[in-house]
């Protein structure tokens, strides 16, 4: 039995060049430039507005833990957590290269990439 | 327009099962129906809309209507996870105060015990649009659930003791339930003890899996004057949907916020009028959260209210889920909203365990939260009253 939400990532036309920052090691957020606001996951389309006046932004690297939880009972234990960029968006994500049994919500962590599904996607390790 | 007072829920049944061996699951949503309308008075032509949800095989209510032999002039395929068939009740309300139906069923089934879909896995059909974003991270309901307790007790210093009082109260009332999966009494220490499975909830902190099915019958009030059956009247509902809002992540309360608002606007109610609530409990910190949000506590003092038996019937000042619930009782297919509303009827007519009946329980709400609270989920409160 699973209860993961294993789907592949899915790179569609909108979100590709996300997917082109990733694999040069940098990830990108929308902004609209018409209402200013940042959001999380990148859509084409404004979710604040509606406007489709969005660029691409990429985030500074660093975050703190919003919240946190350690899935235990997974053959290799796991951390996965939302953490908050200093750009505006809280993003879900995973801690990893981390001691499972320290982390803490307000902990600063810095961005890096790992390869899941054969796609690179934005992980956190303790800053 | 308002619902209030507009339809009358007349028809329940519960399916006794909670391992369905050689029983399918379309046999389970056909046994739950005809339970329900057994106990309306109704019978299969009386119905004229159905409304189902994702544990409904097929595609929305075609097959299940189909194979059901139903003839209907109105379907509802909503789904907002083990909410739906709350949403379910309001919806079937709205359309029989519109005039488009009569005698309108529900029903919910699931069988993740022998062969059906895990918890949190619903049937989609296209991959959703967050899932490359997320789905690398292995999201499961337990570790989302848990990062809203992990962030309740950072903000408002809520404690694992808090949260293992909401399963003290079910198993209490579970006891008295001869359905009921686990019937045994456990303490405090016993849910703290239990092993950590998603920081910081532990093992007894979640819900059971099991088999099972419900059905509701919902009537306009001419056809329930016609029956025999005590009358539980609709008198407000809402309903909302909350989601991680482009990044601006909040996971201190949930869409029970907005539909509980609703609900009470409608039915214009008190908080403190209510004698008995069902809260959708697929973990501890679900049923925290709702009981803050309904507006039963202050936002933040949920552990205090729910501590030292505060929810258990006959000696709380809030009794909730008088079968146990999810916790204790059962939670066919995941989904936990259809026996919600079940026991909510049931207290509401005096037809709970006696052990755990309400006295003079005249005004109920039934409240549940589907989906994934951390990321996206939706929220439904019903508030009902016995005629």
């Amino acid at each position: 039995m699973t209860d993961q939400l294993s789907e592949l990532p899915v790179a569609d036309i909108a979100s590709e060049p996300y997917w082109e920052a990733a694999r040069n090691g940098s990830l990108l957020l929308k902004h609209c430039d018409d209402c200013d606001e940042t959001h999380y996951y990148p859509r084409p389309i404004c979710p604040f507005c509606m406007s489709s006046n969005t660029s691409w932004i990429e985030a500074s690297g660093s975050g703190l833990i919003y919240s946190w939880s350690v899935e235990r009972r997974a053959p290799e234990p796991y951390a996965i957590a939302f953490v908050s960029l200093p750009e505006g968006p809280t993003i879900l994500t995973a801690i990893v290269n981390a001691d499972l049994d320290t982390l803490a919500i307000g902990q600063s962590v810095t961005l890096g990439f790992e390869t899941r599904d054969d796609q690179p996607v934005p992980v956190f390790s303790p800053a | 327009m308002s619902i209030k007072g507009t339809a009358f829920i007349v028809g329940i049944y519960e399916h006794p099962t909670r391992k369905a061996v050689g029983i399918s699951l379309p046999q389970i949503h056909a046994e739950v129906a005809k339970g329900a309308l057994d106990d309306a008075g109704l019978s299969l032509s009386d119905v004229d809309a159905y409304f189902c949800a994702g544990d409904a095989p097929g595609l929305g209510g075609l097959s299940m209507v189909d194979y059901l032999g139903l003839d209907v002039k109105h379907v509802d395929a909503t789904e907002t996870g083990g909410s739906s068939y709350i949403v379910h009740v309001n919806h079937a309300a709205q359309a029989i105060a519109a005039g488009k139906c009569r005698v309108a069923l529900i029903t919910l089934a699931g069988k993740p015990r022998t062969g059906g879909a895990a918890p949190g896995r619903g049937a989609m059909a296209v991959v959703p649009p967050d899932s490359a974003f997320e789905a690398p991270f292995k999201p499961s309901v337990l570790n989302i659930y848990a990062m809203c307790a992990q962030r309740h007790m950072y903000e408002y210093g809520t404690t694992s003791e808090q949260l293992a009082w909401i399963k003290v109260a079910a198993s209490h009332h579970a006891q008295h339930n001869p359905h009921a999966m686990l019937r045994n009494v456990v303490t405090v220490e016993d849910v703290v003890n239990s092993p950590l499975v998603a920081d910081p909830l532990h093992r007894l902190d979640c819900c059971i899996i099991s088999d099972g099915g419900g059905a509701l019958v919902v009537v306009a009030p001419e056809v329930a004057t016609s029956l025999k059956r005590p009358k539980v009247r609709v008198l407000g509902a809402g309903e909302s949907i909350k989601h991680m809002r482009g990044g601006k992540v909040d996971l201190t309360y949930s869409a029970g916020v907005k539909s509980a608002a609703d609900a009470f606007d409608e039915a214009q109610v008190a908080r403190s009028d209510i004698k008995y609530v069902s809260v959708y409990d697929s973990f501890t910190i679900t049923v925290l959260m709702q009981l803050e949000d309904i507006g039963f506590c202050e936002k933040g003092k949920g552990g205090a209210f729910v501590a030292d038996g505060n929810l258990i019937s006959g000696t709380g000042k809030l009794p909730f889920n008088t079968d146990g619930g999810g916790l204790c009782s059962n939670h066919p297919g995941n989904r936990g909203g259809m026996t919600k509303v079940i026991e909510a009827v049931r207290q509401l007519r005096g037809e709970a365990h006696a052990a755990v009946q309400v006295p003079n329980c005249d005004l109920a709400l039934a409240h549940g939260t589907g989906g994934f609270l951390g990321t996206r989920h939706g929220s439904a409160t019903v508030i009902m009253e016995r005629v």
